[in-house]
């Protein structure tokens, strides 16, 4: 994805369109994407749902193992923040994190080798789902700890202070994760020292099975930061463009030396916590309104379509492409070999 | 009867300090709570309050007298009614230069005098550093110096390294171990945390895999227990888990083990639990040598190390070579006396006993082959049994719990690699098993004794 994309230039501003159930109630205006951005943000959107659906397959026919969480019905969050971000600035996010690695540009053969444990992994096999990095693409993981990545991602912020690049720390954690106290020491360290990092809280609503509204006393989770001064707002995060506009906003605030940010993303995981999860928490029928109603994708379709910017040949085009990019991942990983036995005792000391 | 104000104990390790001023004048009233004087420790400047109402009758230690030891009589106090002639029915007070050590124990302690408080440091023997070149120059330092000295000539030499913690900058460090290090480097290069372990532990590793080189302090490391998901799970498992695309070049370090009369939360040797890990690297030095030559070590390491120091050993001095950048290699034991009838393997503050122990056997005829650890892990096995095949026996002495000890690893691995050589079986000397106790006789003897090895040594070359 290209690193500077967010182009605002004669785009075309209005209050945010609240629709309800994933609607959030303090989104920032929402800017109007140019053809060129809606179209950049359905190819990202696509590509992440049909490499989690492939992923979701390979997994059903055991190639993939152990934890696999699907970012299906999040994309717009993570694909509109990458948009408003700049080359140089850092993302890290916990174990649901398959859209974060494609929307960095990391080579989806690399990221689908990994999940199959398979040599050409980015972790040469050894990290699995949970567990991936690129350096190169500024990519630090794939943590499997709920919240550790939060203090890890304020030390990203720290360093970007220290050494005064301008980078900003993009830092992911769910609903669930919110309620960590190491989050809570973050927070406090992040505002004291005016680090630059952005806090994105993913509330897909549940963590694991556990609603928002059964785990914690307060719901409203961008204010988590208000004792600590840290501003905070609430974004329909299956809005790509909603996502977009508050992102530049905090990516802006942080840039310019004034401390942390908190963005809650009001999202919708479709399918279970991890591929294991039967989902008894939750209705059918919730499920399916989110996806017919809130649905990220369909919203910049029907856009692209209504603004006469694509045809349905030209989407379908779209579609073809990005499944060809996602089935040449599929057959690397599991052509690909898998680690040499030498690797065991490789890369755990310098 | 006149009151003697005695020196006080400032700390939990305190033996000695400087009566820097003295606020009152001799025939100056006292009410309970009044500054009397200030007293300058290892780590800070304290000022003593009178516990008692009265007249500063007589001043026994003047002004900037140094190393005056805990509970020498420092003035007398005179109660209502006593006037200056009472003092000389006073019982003969202690001279007012510092009594000398083996006299402490005759001073008029009001306490036990805390078991584990320093045994004095035994000067180094023969058996040459093979990593420092005969005939270097040597110079005393405290543990504490060449801790802060290394941390000033690691941060001098690359500007990617920082001190971060609680009370390092403004406060010169709650040990004082980076006494002079904010004043050189700046609020930038040494950062008073809040008190955050599980975070700012956490922010350190993400700032290490940026590519900065943080020297993380935990006050102690008993602290480090709330951080010790970031140490492991972030810290030793992402270079692995990354397929060797990214590490964590970061140093955890602070007190470690017991200090004196702090009890059970306060008072735990952590070096088994991290020796546990893949991926960390764990040292615990001994003397000022190991501490400083292996902190800087530590710090150019591009990996985790966890660098296990001791509070009881911050105020002693050794020698150590006079160079220009003493850097020892981490992994590597050292050999600090050479013998014959007993390998006797050790590290960190168990070295204390050892060294007593050895003199005492020497003396008793047994000559004692003594192994310095200096690094856990990796460990140097190769050290231990080219020692014990020398030997044919062997003691281990550690302060830690016995159950899954770094003794108990070094014992199996004996029995492994030298089990043909082996003359008696191994034993091993190490803390009882039991959460440290407060009370002073129970300390005691939760903890090793000098005797303890003796006796181990004793048993193992049938000489009991």
């Amino acid at each position: 994805m290209a690193g500077t994309s967010g182009k605002t230039s004669g785009a075309r501003s209005k209050s945010a369109a609240r629709s309800k159930g994933g609607a959030a109630k303090s989104s920032p205006a929402i800017v109007e994407f140019t053809k060129e951005q809606e179209l950049s943000a359905y190819r990202h959107m696509l590509l992440i749902r049909r490499f989690e659906e492939k992923a979701g397959q390979l997994y059903g026919m055991g190639l993939i193992g152990g934890f696999c969480h699907l970012y299906i019905g999040q994309e717009a969050v993570v694909v509109g923040m990458r948009m408003a971000s700049k080359d140089g600035d850092q993302m890290i996010t916990g174990y649901r994190d398959h859209g974060h690695m494609l929307a960095m540009d990391m080579d989806p053969k690399g990221v689908m080798a990994e999940l199959t444990g398979r040599r050409g992994g980015y972790s040469k096999g050894k990290g699995g789902s949970m567990h991936m990095f690129s350096k190169e693409k500024q990519f630090y993981g794939g943590h499997g700890i709920v919240g550790a990545q939060v203090s890890l991602g304020t030390g990203l912020g720290f360093a970007n202070r220290y050494r005064e690049n301008g980078a900003v720390a993009m830092t992911f954690f769910g609903d669930g994760a919110s309620n960590q106290g190491q989050v809570y020491e973050s927070f406090n360290m992040a505002q004291l020292w005016k680090l630059p990092v952005v806090y994105v809280i993913e509330n897909n609503k549940y963590g694991m099975g556990t609603s928002v509204e059964r785990a914690s006393a307060t719901t409203d989770l961008s204010q988590r930061g208000a004792s600590f001064g840290i501003p905070g707002e609430q974004v329909d995060g299956m809005d790509v463009r909603a996502v977009m506009a508050a992102s530049e906003k905090a990516l802006e605030h942080c840039r310019s030396g004034k401390g942390p940010y908190i963005l809650e993303m009001i999202t919708y995981r479709y399918r279970g916590h991890s591929m294991s999860d039967p989902a008894k928490y939750r209705s059918k029928e919730e499920v399916q309104k989110m996806r017919t109603e809130h649905d990220p994708i369909e919203q910049v379709r029907k856009r692209l379509l209504d603004n006469g910017w694509a045809s349905e040949d030209d989407l379908k085009a779209i579609d073809k492409e990005v499944r060809e990019i996602v089935a040449e991942s599929a057959e690397f990983a599991q052509t690909d070999p898998e680690p040499d036995v030498s690797e065991l005792y490789t890369d755990i000391l310098l | 009867m006149p009151i003697e104000i005695l020196m006080p104990a400032l700390s939990p390790t305190m033996e000695e300090g400087t009566l820097a001023k003295w606020v009152k004048k001799e025939g100056d009233s006292v009410a309970a709570g009044d500054v009397i004087a200030e007293i300058e420790t290892d780590k800070a400047t304290m000022e003593v309050e009178a516990v008692d109402e009265g007249v500063l009758g007589k001043i026994l230690v003047a002004e900037g007298t140094e190393n005056v030891k805990v509970n020498t009589p420092i003035a007398m106090l005179l109660g209502e009614d006593e006037d200056a002639s009472a003092l000389d029915a006073a019982p003969k007070a202690a001279a007012a230069a510092p009594a000398p050590q083996e006299k402490q124990a005759e001073a008029p302690a009001e306490k036990p005098a805390p078991v584990a408080a320093a045994p004095v440091a035994p000067a180094p023997d023969d058996v040459s550093d093979p990593d420092v070149p005969e005939g270097t120059p040597m110079v005393k330092t405290t543990v504490r110096e060449a801790l802060r000295d290394a941390m000033a000539e690691e941060m001098r030499r690359d500007g990617d390294v920082f001190l971060m913690g609680e009370e390092v900058a403004e406060y010169q460090g709650a040990y004082k171990i980076s006494q002079g290090l904010l004043e050189e480097f700046g609020a930038k290069r040494v950062i008073d945390t809040p008190i955050t372990e599980h975070g700012f532990t956490g922010l350190g590793v993400g700032a290490a895999m940026a590519g900065l080189k943080p020297i993380v302090e935990f006050m102690t490391f008993n602290f480090a227990m709330q951080a010790i998901d970031q140490i492991i799970n972030s810290a030793a498992k992402t270079l692995y888990m990354s397929g060797g695309q990214m590490g964590a070049p970061i140093v955890f370090r602070g007190a470690n083990g017991a200090a004196a009369r702090v009890a059970a939360q306060h008072s735990q040797d952590y070096a088994a639990w991290y020796a546990h890990v893949p991926g960390l690297k764990v040292v615990q030095p001994w003397s000022a040598a190991d501490a400083k030559g292996l902190l800087k070590a530590a710090i150019r390491d591009p990996n985790p190390v966890v660098f296990l120091e001791n509070e009881i050993l911050y105020g002693q001095t050794f020698e150590i070579p006079d160079v220009e950048d003493f850097v020892l290699p981490i992994g590597k034991a050292k050999v600090e006396r050479k013998g014959s009838d007993v390998t006797i393997v050790s590290w960190g503050i168990g070295m204390t006993y050892v060294m007593k122990a050895v003199e005492e056997l020497a003396a008793a005829g047994i000559s004692a082959e003594v192994v310095n650890l200096r690094s856990i892990r990796p460990l140097d096995i190769d050290t231990v049994i080219a020692s014990v095949k020398k030997t044919g026996r062997l003691v281990t002495v550690e302060e830690a719990y016995p159950m899954c000890s770094v003794s108990s690893e070094i014992g199996y691995q004996v029995q492994e690699k030298a089990f043909d050589w082996l003359d008696a079986p191994i034993l091993r000397v190490t803390g009882k098993d039991v959460p440290m106790p407060y009370a002073a006789n129970l300390e005691k003897l939760a903890l090793p004794s000098v005797k303890e090895v003796i006796d181990a040594v004793k048993a193992v070359t049938y000489t009991a």
